[in-house]
C-alpha cells in the first residue's frame, strides 16, 4: 500500500476527527509544560506513588484523565447505540445516573438514614438494584420512543426533569453518606489501577464483543438508517430501539454507582450534572452522525476521553471550573462546523477546482 | 368576505385540554388552600410576576420549535443577562443603556446561533448546547460572585422593579382592616405585550406563517419559494431577542445575578411549550398554549409552596408527570390521525 492510498483511507476514516482532536489537546499540553519548564513530556509520565490511604498507586495526568473520564465514556457507550438506533439523543442519562446512585445508597443505608458505617443490605444487592433502576428508566424511555413513536428528546425530557427529583425524594431530601470501604471500592483503586478505569474497560470489552459476535450492531445500524425498511426485511425495529434505550439506562446506572462511590455519598443535586451533554458531545466528536445510522463505538470512546482531556487541560492552564464551558463551547462549534455539510461541500468543490486546474 | 369554519381539529382540542387543566389545577388550589389566601386575585398575579420572564422565553421557544428546532441556550442567556445588568448597574452605567446593551447582546447571540443552524445546517440541539456552555461560562467570566442590584447602585432600575401597577378591582380587606389592591409589576406588562405581539405575528404576518411552513415540511417550503435558511436564522434571532427581554423581566424580579441563576430554565420553557401543544417535530403549536403551559407550571409550584410541607422536588415530578400525560395524549391523537389518513 503506497502512501497516497493510505492518506486517502485516513482522510475518509471516521476516527480522523477524534484522533486529531486528541493529538491537538496533547500538543497544547506539551507546549504548556515545556513553556512552564515542567519537562515537555510530563503529560505522559506515569509514576508509581505511595499514598497513605490506597497503598501504591499509578499516578499521572493520563491516568487522571482515564479515571475522571470513566463516567462520560460509560454514558457515551449507551448514547452511541441510542443515537444510532433512534436518530435522537437520550438527555435523561445524567439525571438517571443521579437517581440510580440515590436508590443504591438509600438501599445500602436504609430509608431516611443520612450517614452510616454499616450496610443495611449486602453491597451486591444495592449495586445490582441501582443498575436495575437504570434499566427500568431506560425501559421507560424506550417504551415512549419505540412503542409510542415519541420524539426521543421529548420522551427523555420527562425523566430529565423527574429522575433527579425522584432521587431526592428517595433519599428523603438528604445527602446520604456511606462511610464504608467496601462501597468506596468502585471509585478508588484496585491494586495500583483506579477501579473506574477497570470497570469502563470491562464494559467496553463486553459491549464490543457482543456487537462483534452477534448481529446486534448491524441490526441497530439498519434500524437507524431506515426503520421501516428493516421492519419489512423482518427485523423487530421497535424491539431493537427499546433494547438500545435499556442498554443506555444500564450504563447510566453503572456510571451513577461509580460516581457516587467516588464521593461515598449520594448527592442527588450534583451527580451527573451536565454529563448528558458530555456524552452527546462525545458521540458527535467521535464522528457519529446524530441523525442515526452508522456508528463507531471507538470514536465515541475516544471522543469521551478527548472531552475529559480538554477539561483537565483547561484546569491545568488555570481556567476556573465555571469559566471552562466558554472554551468547551468554542471547541464544540469548531468541531461541528468543519463537519457541517455546506463546509464539506465547499472544501470538496475547492479540491475539485484544484484537480481540474492541475489537469489543464 | 371570509367564511369562518368552526375548525375543531385535534390541536384545538389539545389547547382546550391545556386550558381546562389549568383551570382544574387552580380550582384545586383554591379548594385546598383557600384559607391560606389562594383565592385572592393576587396569588394569580404573583404567578404572573414570578413567571413573566418565562412567558417571554416560552414565546421565543415556541417560535423556534415551530421550525422543528430547539434552543436550550435560553437558561444560560438569562443568567448572562442578569449578570450583565447586575454588574453594569453596580459599575454606575445608566439602566436604559444596560437594557439596550443586553438586548443587543441577545440579537448578536441569536445571529450566531441562527447562522450555525440555518446556513451551516448543524443540528439545533448541538448549536444551542454550545450556546448554553458559552453563555454559562461567560456569566462566570463577567463575575463569579452573587451580585445584587440595590437602590444605591441604580435608583431608576430599582424604581422600575418596585413599581406596582394597581388594578382597580379584585382587592380584599385583610384582618387588620387595610384594603389591599391587587397589583402587577412592570415585567408582567412587558410579558403580556410580548405574548400579544407574537400571537399576532404568528397569525397574521408573512414571517409567522413561514415559520409554520418551514416546520411543517422544509422541502415543500423551499419549493414554495421560501428562503428556509433565512427563516431559520430569523427564528433564532427572535428567540434570543425574546430571551433577552425575558432575562430583563427575570432580573426585575430577582434583582441579582449569579452563575447558578436560571438553572434548568430551558427545560421549563420547553416543557411549557410541549404542555401547550407545540410539537417538537415542528409546524404545530401556538403561543397561547405555551402561555397556559407556563401558568400550569407556575400553579403547581405555587400549590407546593403554599402547602409548605411537601418536599421541594415535587414540582419537578408533577410537571414531568403532566408532560408524560400530554405527550401520550398527543401521540394517541397522532395515531388516530394517521389511521384516518389511511
Amino acid at each position: 500500500m503506497n502512501f497516497k492510498t493510505w492518506l486517502m483511507k485516513v482522510k475518509k476514516s471516521q476516527l480522523l476527527l477524534p484522533v486529531v482532536a486528541m493529538i491537538l489537546v496533547m500538543a497544547v499540553n506539551i507546549i504548556h509544560d515545556a513553556a512552564t519548564g515542567a519537562g515537555a513530556f510530563s503529560f505522559f509520565t506515569i509514576t508509581l506513588q505511595r499514598t497513605t490511604s490506597n497503598g501504591t498507586i499509578l499516578y499521572g495526568r493520563i491516568i487522571d484523565i482515564l479515571n475522571r473520564g470513566s463516567e462520560a465514556a460509560l454514558l457515551a457507550l449507551g448514547m452511541t447505540l441510542v443515537v444510532s438506533a433512534s436518530a435522537g439523543t437520550d438527555i435523561s442519562v445524567g439525571s438517571v445516573m443521579s437517581l440510580c446512585a440515590s436508590f443504591c445508597c438509600m438501599l445500602l443505608a436504609g430509608y431516611g438514614v443520612s450517614s452510616t458505617n454499616d450496610l443495611a443490605v449486602p453491597l451486591v444487592v444495592g449495586v445490582i438494584a441501582g443498575i436495575l433502576m437504570g434499566c427500568v428508566c431506560g425501559a421507560f424511555n424506550g417504551l415512549l420512543v419505540a412503542r409510542l413513536n415519541i420524539q426521543p428528546m421529548v420522551a427523555t425530557l420527562i425523566l430529565y426533569s423527574a429522575a433527579r427529583a425522584i432521587g431526592l425524594l428517595v433519599c428523603n431530601d438528604l445527602i446520604v453518606y456511606i462511610r464504608n470501604d467496601s462501597f468506596g471500592f468502585f471509585g478508588s483503586f484496585l491494586g495500583p489501577i483506579p477501579t473506574p478505569i477497570i470497570i469502563t474497560a470491562i464494559c467496553i470489552a463486553i459491549l464490543a464483543l457482543i456487537l462483534k459476535k452477534t448481529a446486534l450492531g448491524m441490526y441497530i445500524q439498519s434500524v437507524g438508517i431506515n426503520s421501516r425498511a428493516s421492519r419489512i426485511a423482518g427485523l423487530n425495529s421497535k424491539m431493537i430501539i427499546h433494547l438500545a434505550y435499556i442498554v443506555c439506562g444500564m450504563f447510566a446506572g453503572i456510571a451513577g454507582i461509580v460516581a457516587s462511590s467516588r464521593i461515598t455519598s449520594a448527592d442527588s443535586n450534583n451527580i451527573g450534572l451536565y454529563l448528558e451533554m458530555d456524552a452527546i458531545l462525545a458521540v458527535a466528536l467521535g464522528g457519529n452522525s446524530l441523525g442515526g445510522g452508522k456508528f463507531s463505538l471507538a470514536g465515541s470512546i475516544i471522543g469521551a476521553y478527548t472531552i475529559q482531556a480538554i477539561t483537565t487541560t483547561l484546569y491545568a492552564l488555570g481556567v476556573s471550573t465555571n469559566q471552562a464551558p466558554v472554551f468547551k463551547a468554542i471547541i464544540v462549534i469548531l468541531i461541528v462546523a468543519i463537519q457541517a455539510p455546506p463546509v464539506k461541500a465547499f472544501i470538496r468543490k475547492r479540491n475539485l477546482n484544484k484537480a481540474t486546474k492541475g489537469v489543464a | 368576505m371570509k367564511l369562518k369554519k368552526p375548525n375543531l381539529n385535534s390541536h384545538t382540542i389539545l389547547l382546550l385540554i391545556t386550558i381546562a387543566l389549568f383551570i382544574v389545577l387552580y380550582c384545586l388550589g383554591c379548594i385546598l388552600y383557600g384559607k391560606k389566601g389562594f383565592t385572592h386575585l393576587q396569588t394569580f398575579l404573583n404567578i404572573l410576576i414570578t413567571n413573566a420572564g418565562l412567558i417571554c422565553i416560552a414565546c421565543g421557544m415556541t417560535c423556534v420549535m415551530l421550525t422543528a428546532g430547539i434552543d436550550i441556550s435560553v437558561g444560560g442567556l438569562v443568567a448572562m443577562d442578569c449578570m450583565m445588568l447586575a454588574v453594569g448597574m453596580n459599575k454606575g452605567i445608566p439602566a436604559p443603556v444596560m437594557v439596550l446593551l443586553v438586548i443587543l447582546t441577545g440579537l448578536v447571540f441569536g445571529v450566531m446561533q441562527g447562522f450555525f443552524v440555518g446556513y451551516l445546517q448543524i443540528q439545533p440541539f448541538i448549536v444551542s448546547m454550545a450556546g448554553m456552555f458559552f453563555t454559562r461560562g461567560m456569566t462566570a467570566v463577567i463575575s463569579t460572585d452573587q451580585v445584587s442590584i440595590t437602590q444605591e447602585s441604580s435608583p431608576l432600575y430599582y424604581a422600575w422593579a418596585n413599581y406596582k401597577l394597581k388594578l382597580p378591582f379584585g382587592g380584599y380587606v385583610n384582618n387588620k382592616g387595610v384594603y389591599n389592591a391587587p397589583y402587577i409589576r412592570i415585567n408582567v406588562v412587558i410579558a403580556l405585550i410580548v405574548l400579544a405581539v407574537i400571537f399576532f405575528m404568528l397569525r397574521h404576518t408573512r414571517f409567522g406563517r413561514s415559520l409554520y411552513a418551514v416546520g411543517g415540511n422544509e422541502q415543500s417550503a423551499a419549493m414554495m419559494g421560501l428562503n428556509v435558511k433565512s427563516v431559520k436564522l430569523r427564528a433564532y434571532i427572535l428567540s434570543s431577542f425574546l430571551c433577552s427581554i425575558g432575562g430583563i423581566c427575570f432580573s426585575l424580579n430577582t434583582m441579582s445575578g449569579s452563575v447558578q441563576q436560571a438553572l434548568g430554565l430551558e427545560m421549563d420553557a420547553i416543557s411549557s411549550a410541549v404542555i401547550g401543544g407545540t410539537l417538537l417535530t415542528g409546524g404545530v403549536g401556538n403561543v397561547i398554549g405555551s402561555f397556559f403551559g407556563v401558568l400550569i407550571n407556575g400553579t403547581i409550584s405555587s400549590i407546593v409552596k403554599t402547602n409548605g410541607k411537601l418536599a421541594s422536588s415535587w414540582p419537578n415530578i408533577l410537571t414531568a408527570a403532566l408532560l408524560f400525560l400530554f405527550i401520550v395524549v398527543q401521540s394517541v391523537f397522532a395515531a388516530i390521525r394517521s389511521k384516518k389518513a389511511r
